[in-house]
């Protein structure tokens, strides 16, 4: 070929230059794990399903949510959602409402009508006892595997402590009926007033190859208190029982609720509403060492519950109780002080706690551990092929963690029943506040939920809080910042002055090209998120 | 500046992309298309923020001209890193001039396509600031003066870094350059010279002028946009840190850029015919210890001993900057 004057090569192209050989150190894409998803006791993948939301994609963000939880709308409710402590963002300004998100795709789905498909089948049964939390997430879980269920339920409705403890003005029946009937709908048998008292006997007769226990803990803890009519002392467990049926409880006008636990705010709430004057929550240390959520009690307060801290009951007369003022000692325990003081009260409730019910699991004769059965790591009791999960065994006594013990103990069955055993997947590392680079995140605030009418709070059993409609939703979601996973950003992509990064296109995310990167760290620097990290390239 | 009021709650728009946004509204770096004006297998340094500053300028030129744009590159990093004989980064037409003559070979290239009738390509020149602010500065007033039909950008990393980082009149004062050594009684560069070319430029009552950093893409991209939709004379001055001659960390390019604007070390506006027309205001404050202190060319201001008082005058410089254009944010304006 003929050149031009003085040019004795022909033009070549800069890619035949490997920039990439100078490089000492690579980055690599990886997936942190985020301190919300990390928190969840339901191990829920928050980040994923707010990616999805974020985009509007409600279903898929419901499937992805529905993958570890089927209860969403119930959980979007009542849940005490450690992951909103956790998350990043309340350092940056508010955290994420990820529990409003989360009841916003529960109601969604409950509206729609969507579906959960079961697994494939596999031929084998389980057997379920109880309907709780704990019950309803292994049979849904079970079912997803291909599983056939049969779930036994003394009482005559399912739901355990969400039916028959949480009351209604925070988490309404149809709610709780419509998120079991899709389990119902996915091919779980469900028996109603069928109490199991032979488990084993059961298990033969029926042919279950497995078996998972989710009793729950339902014996309420009484505490000695000398008393002439001791018809007008009952625990808490049953005035919330009674509240499902048509006769409600009669707690008169004062009522004295005896504990400090969430379920104490939930009676004397309950009794407000029953239409006490006066319900007086009796507790024994200080505010701080209360047990209850604050934002329960904050409610509680606003609805003219009243609080007695340092104070114990002594004795119940009629219509009066004497109380004895408590003094806390140097290491922070309450102390009595000999001083005493007598109240009215037309009633007490005690509230101190839940047992387990051991009889029915008696012929089993299973491992005990703190008045909890006692399970391996896969939720197994130290009897092959039972397991449980839930209040029944050692743990936080949460709807959470029940249906987080419920999902793994499903998993673990299937192992189980297939000869092999359970492996948990190795936890990616934590998306830490310091991987993140916040600049890239504009501020904003949390939506709050609108909160009904303090009046019409108090005199019915409406639900208490209001949840988000779809503007503040998508608002609500796009506030994550996707901590430790790629929001595909572009920043990466952007930022290479080398053009390594390569765009594989929507929902594919990124690749390095190593034959140019040279290793700068730029992309590592910038991504919003965290979610590349630079390792030492081998020599 | 369009793009900069979209408000994301994720991401705002401070990212380089956002999946949340129509197709429309994206950076041209975001983008599948882009046309990568400046290859892979360039000789820049890690971290380089001159490379990735011309990608971004020049890609959002292609965009804006439908890829009808011929550049003119002075001599310089840009230009050596990109182009040693006979192979080129560039997948665009280019022409290597000399250290000083760029605006003149740039107003010569538009002068000829005018005269073959060919409007619709346009022309950028580019240069670093040694080759803008010092040699080619009487070609570049010359073409301002004359309002030829080009875009200039400048690349601004404070010094001439290919030679080994001499000072240059766009170097900072306290600057260790190897003409401004960190020794005597006022080491590094020295306080109360140099010239702002930005300034300059307006001064001539040119139709566009404009600051930018790598640390905002759309910002730059906006404003390399906004300059392609106007003929005559345009002045583009882009400040790129340049990880060896400013003793940086490479993966501290974007960030260094981005605290000299979060200082107020560099302001970062616009102006049309003489006037300045708006301004990104700062959004994170921070003192200008914050952007010195993770440079080498400014360790003789922190060790062996603290130098409070030329802190304090380049905080002075700070100030004035924030103070002259207007860069806080004030409440009536939110
Ligand atoms: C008043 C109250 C409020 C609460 N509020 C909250 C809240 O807001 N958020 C939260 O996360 N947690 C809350 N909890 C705790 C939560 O309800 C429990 O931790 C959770 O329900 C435990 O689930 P489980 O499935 O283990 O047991 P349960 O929900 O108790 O269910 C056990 C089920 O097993 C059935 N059963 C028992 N024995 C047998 C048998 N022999 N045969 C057949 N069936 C049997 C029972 O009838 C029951 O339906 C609250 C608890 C109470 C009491
Ligand atoms: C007339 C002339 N003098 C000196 C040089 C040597 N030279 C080449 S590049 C350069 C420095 C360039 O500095 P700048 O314009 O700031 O660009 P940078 O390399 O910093 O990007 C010099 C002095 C030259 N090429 N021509
Ligand atoms: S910002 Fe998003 S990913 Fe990060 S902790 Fe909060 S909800 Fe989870
Ligand atoms: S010396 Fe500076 S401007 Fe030149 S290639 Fe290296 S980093 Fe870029
Ligand atoms: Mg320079």
């Amino acid at each position: 070929m003929k050149k031009p004057f003085a040019i004795t090569l022909d033009v070549g192209s800069s890619l035949a230059n490997l920039t990439g050989s100078w490089r000492t150190e690579r980055p690599v894409y990886l997936d942190r794990l985020p301190p919300c998803n990390a928190t969840c006791a339901a191990g829920e993948d928050i980040q994923q399903w707010l990616f999805h939301a974020e985009e509007g994609a409600y279903e898929t963000a419901w499937r992805v949510l529905m993958h570890d939880n089927p209860l969403p709308a119930v959980m979007g409710r009542v849940c005490y959602h450690p992951c909103e402590s956790a998350c990043n963002r309340g350092r940056l300004d508010e955290s994420v409402g990820i529990n409003s998100v989360e009841r916003f795709l529960g109601d969604q789905a409950l509206k729609e009508g969507w579906q959960i498909a079961p697994g494939a089948d596999t031929g084998k049964r389980v057997m379920v006892v109880g309907s709780g939390p704990a019950g309803l997430s292994a049979a849904y879980h079970l079912r997803r595997l291909g599983h056939a269920v049969t779930v036994f339920e003394a009482q005559s409705a399912a739901g355990g402590m969400m039916r028959y403890g949480i009351p209604q003005y925070r988490l309404p029946r149809d709610v709780l009926d419509g998120e079991i009937a899709r389990i119902v709908d996915m091919g779980v048998e469900l028996r109603v007033d069928a109490e199991v008292s032979d488990l084993v006997a059961t298990m033969q007769a029926d042919g279950f190859d497995a078996c998972f226990l989710g009793v729950g803990a339902q014996i309420g803890r009484r505490a000695y208190i000398p008393a002439g009519d001791a018809n007008r002392i009952t625990d808490a467990v049953s005035v919330l029982h009674g509240m499902a049926g048509d006769d409600k409880p009669l707690l008169g006008r004062r009522v004295v609720v005896y504990g400090g636990g969430n379920t104490a705010v939930d009676v004397a709430r309950t009794a407000r509403r029953l239409g006490a004057e006066e319900s007086i929550i009796v507790y024994r240390r200080t505010a701080d060492k209360m047990p209850a959520h604050a934002g329960e009690v904050e409610e509680a307060v606003e609805e003219g519950v009243k609080l007695k801290w340092l104070t114990t009951i002594k004795a119940a007369e009629s219509e009066t109780i004497t109380v004895e003022k408590m003094e806390l000692d140097d290491a922070g325990f309450p102390q009595p002080t000999g001083e005493f003081e007598v109240m009215p009260a037309d009633s007490v409730v005690l509230a101190l706690g839940q047992d387990v019910d051991t009889q029915m699991l008696e012929g089993l004769d299973l491992e005990m551990e703190h008045g909890s059965v006692k399970v391996d790591a896969g939720m197994m009791t130290d009897h092959a092929g039972v397991f449980a999960g839930g209040d029944m065994v050692d743990g936080e006594r949460t709807v959470t963690v029940a249906i987080g013990h419920g999902k793994k103990a499903a998993r673990a069955i299937d192992a189980w029943l297939r000869g092999t055993v359970y492996q948990v997947a190795p936890k990616n590392e934590l998306a830490t506040y310091e991987r993140l680079n916040t600049w890239y995140y504009s501020d904003a605030e949390k939506t709050v939920r609108p909160v009904l009418d303090l009046i019409r709070r108090q005199s019915t059993f409406d639900e208490v809080r209001g949840g988000l409609d779809e503007g503040n939703a998508l608002y609500e979601a796009r506030r994550c910042l996707s901590c430790g996973n790629c929001f595909e950003c572009d920043t990466c992509y952007g930022v290479c002055p080398d053009n390594a990064v390569i765009k594989l296109g929507p929902g594919k995310r990124f690749r390095f090209n190593y034959d140019y990167c040279k290793g700068c760290g730029l992309c590592v620097a910038e991504c919003p998120c965290g979610a590349i990290k630079m390792v030492p390239e081998a020599v | 500046m369009k793009t900069s009021h979209i408000k994301f709650y994720q991401t705002g728009t401070y990212t380089v992309g956002n999946r949340l946004l129509s197709d429309a509204d994206r950076s041209v770096q975001s983008t599948m298309e882009r046309t990568n004006s400046l290859n892979s297998g360039h000789r820049a340094c890690q971290g380089c923020g001159e490379a990735l500053g011309a990608r971004y300028a020049i890609d959002a030129a292609m965009r804006a001209t439908g890829n009808r744009l011929i550049a003119a590159n002075a001599t310089g990093c840009l230009e050596v890193f990109s182009t040693p004989y006979p192979e080129t980064s560039w997948q665009i037409p280019w022409i290597h001039s000399l250290f000083g003559n760029t605006a003149a070979v740039a107003t010569g290239v538009a002068a000829a396509l005018k005269v073959q009738g060919r409007d619709n390509t346009r022309v950028v020149a580019q240069g670093g600031d040694g080759g803008t602010t010092d040699i080619g500065f009487g070609c570049l007033s010359g073409m301002f003066e004359r309002n030829d039909d080009v875009l200039y950008i400048c690349y601004d990393n404070e010094a001439y870094m290919n030679t080994g980082v001499q000072r240059s009149s766009a170097t900072p004062p306290a600057a260790r350059t190897a003409t401004t050594q960190a020794v005597g009684r006022s080491p590094g560069n020295v306080f109360g010279q140099g010239k702002n070319v930005p300034l300059i430029a307006m001064a001539h009552e040119i139709p566009y002028v404009a600051t930018a950093s790598v640390a905002d893409v759309r910002d730059l991209e906006d404003k390399v946009t906004k300059a392609m939709a106007i003929s005559g004379a345009r002045y583009v001055h882009i400040l790129v840190p340049c990880p060896l001659g400013w003793g940086s960390a490479p993966h501290d390019t974007i960030k260094l850029a981005r605290l000299a604007i979060e200082s107020g070390l560099f302001p970062v506006f616009e102006a049309e015919h003489g006037e300045i027309t708006g301004r990104r205001h700062i959004r994170r404050q921070v003192p200008v210890e914050d952007y010195l202190r993770p440079q080498k060319r400014f360790a003789h201001l922190f060790k062996p001993v603290l130098q409070t008082d030329r802190l304090a005058a380049l905080q002075a410089v700070a100030d004035r900057n924030i103070r002259r254009f207007d860069l806080l944010e004030r409440e009536d304006q939110v």
